[in-house]
């Protein structure tokens, strides 16, 4: 495994091991994720891929027989450690979900709602971040004469860039997506591609796919998964082109998965 | 004789198409045929005089308006004492009752409560606050109608809430919303249309109510606006007009038959587009 020669990590896993009750479904796992470049997590149904993702952000502390050891860390610190603050580790990770999840209130609330979790803005500066997100997801000229209107009136692929939108106003550093596109059609699935390309400027972005050529086209490093185990990890052309074991070219090819 | 696969699923299709329809005509009858004859005799009895005029002495007319002012009154206040506890209970079952013994032992006694006979309910309120106060009154009823929305509305925003993908907690969660947070501006919010139904329905379920009333209530023959006084309502006034020798009584006890059927009937359907509106955006 060559996750030791990224230069410069945003986030470090070291010796993570997860649990759903008793089972183990993360396996020992040592990987580093690059600043500012898109880290692709992919392997067959049941691999560990959206688990190690879900413990970026703690998700899974949301069910009481989920649990982590081992260390991830960001800025120096430990996120795993009980005296992290979850919901400053939460505004530093942004995350979007498979299914796109709009709130029940209007697209600018939508936005709205994450950015008062932490900064208090005038009235004036909030019109102004919303409509910022909105453009970096590529959703302003769509939405901007119905920001009033319920997010759920959008289409499936609106929705998930208005997730996107909702996630970047609070301007995070990292961002996990969890199959964004997997419910989404070719076109909708096209344009968040470009737009993870075009995010990666300015966050560390961290996608799981079920889709080899999404990871293929969208991610500079590639992880492959198997059961819980980090099978390969490396450079996504490498990865794609020369995989060093012989599990990852099987799946990568097709013969397995 | 054998018959093929598709022939024999055809005939079994057939056989229980025909029992399912004639159990739900055997069901349709009786309501039919309930609906009909509360038709047929409150309609005639439903007179401007009934909302203008109190219960009459037998042998002389009237109306029914200080039990129609009793019922709404103490449906009303039951509702809304009952109502806010049952939501922040359901919410507490469905929201923040993972961990720990408190919110199955809370959901177990709730079960409880929402079979319990009515008239245990009308027997405890008897007890605990008629007794000690020596009358019955206004209060004591809506006391009783209260318990009685409380488990209702406890269940309804429980599975509401329970029905509200558990992706849209994440996400809120995600965004570092801490818990209270997302409950209230995220889950309670996409089950409101949920919730309102629930409470529509508990609203349906104690308008009809009669054994809790008749040991806290009781009934009045006079107008009365004071809670701490025997209150007429539209059960009770119905129960004793109905067992009653006299004609013109048995006349008005069609006519509040009718009024409760029809609100709750307005109810139930209030409820049921109320539901599907919110299951389309939701």
């Amino acid at each position: 495994m060559n996750a030791e020669n990224i230069a410069n990590p945003k986030i470090v896993v070291k010796n993570l091991n997860f649990y759903y009750g008793n089972d183990r479904a993360l396996k020992d796992i040592n990987l580093n994720i690059a600043e500012k470049m898109v880290t692709a997590f992919i392997g067959p149904s049941g691999c560990g891929k959206s688990t190690l993702l879900r413990t970026f952000n703690r998700m899974y502390q949301l069910y009481p027989k989920q649990k982590a050891t081992g260390e991830i860390i960001l800025d120096g610190a430990n996120i795993l450690d009980k005296s992290q603050d979850l919901n400053m580790l939460r505004a530093k990770i942004g995350m979007v979900f498979q299914k796109p999840t709009p709130f029940p209130m209007s697209i600018y609330d939508n936005i709205a709602f994450g950015v008062k979790l932490y900064e208090n803005l005038s009235k004036n500066d909030m019109d102004e971040r919303v409509e910022w997100a909105l453009r970096k997801a590529a959703l302003w000229t769509e939405a901007k004469d119905k920001l009033k209107q319920s997010g759920t009136s959008l289409s499936g692929g609106q929705q998930q860039r208005l997730c996107i939108a909702r996630a970047i106003a609070v301007k995070p550093q990292v961002m996990l997506l969890d199959e964004p596109t997997s419910a989404l059609d070719p076109i909708s699935t096209a344009h968040i591609e470009k737009l993870i390309d075009e995010l990666k400027e300015d966050f560390t972005i961290v996608i799981v796919t079920h889709n080899m050529q999404q990871a293929a086209r969208v991610s500079d490093y590639t992880a492959y998964m198997y059961l819980g185990d980090l099978i390969e990890f490396g450079d996504t052309s490498m990865v794609f082109t020369n995989p060093k074991r012989k599990e990852t070219e099987d799946y990568i090819t097709g013969r397995f998965g | 004789m054998m018959l093929d696969l598709y022939t024999r699923r055809r005939i079994t299709n057939a056989i229980g198409l025909t029992v399912s329809m004639l159990t739900m005509a055997f069901g349709l009858f009786w309501l039919i045929w309930i609906l009909w004859t509360l038709l047929e005799y409150g309609l005639p009895a439903l007179t401007p005089l009934v909302f203008t005029q109190m219960t009459p002495p037998p042998g002389s007319g009237g109306g029914l308006l200080n039990a129609i002012a009793g019922s709404l009154a103490m449906t009303l206040v039951g509702t809304l004492i009952g109502t806010p506890i049952g939501i922040l209970a359901g919410t507490y079952l469905a929201e923040f009752g993972q961990r720990g013994w408190l919110a199955p032992v809370t959901r177990f006694i709730n079960d409880v409560l929402l079979s319990a006979p009515s008239i245990v309910i009308g027997l405890f309120v008897y007890e605990i606050y008629v007794v000690h106060v020596k009358h019955f009154s206004g209060w004591a009823g809506t006391l009783a109608l209260a318990i009685i929305v409380i488990p209702i509305v406890i269940r309804t925003t429980e599975n509401m809430l329970r029905l509200i993908p558990n992706t849209l907690r994440e996400a809120a969660a995600a965004l570092g919303a801490p818990q209270w947070k997302v409950v209230s501006f995220v889950t309670l919010r996409a089950a409101r249309a949920g919730i309102i139904t629930g409470v529509m329905l508990a609203i349906a379920r104690i308008s009809g109510e009669t054994a809790p009333l008749l040991f806290t209530a009781l009934n009045n023959q006079f107008w009365s606006s004071n809670m701490d006084q025997p209150m007429a309502n539209l059960p009770v006034v119905i129960f004793q007009f109905a067992m009653s020798p006299y004609e013109d009584w048995q006349q008005l006890a069609w006519a509040g038959a009718l009024l409760i059927t029809l609100s709750v009937l307005t109810l139930n359907i209030l409820a049921r587009v109320l539901f599907r509106q919110s299951a389309t955006t939701y």
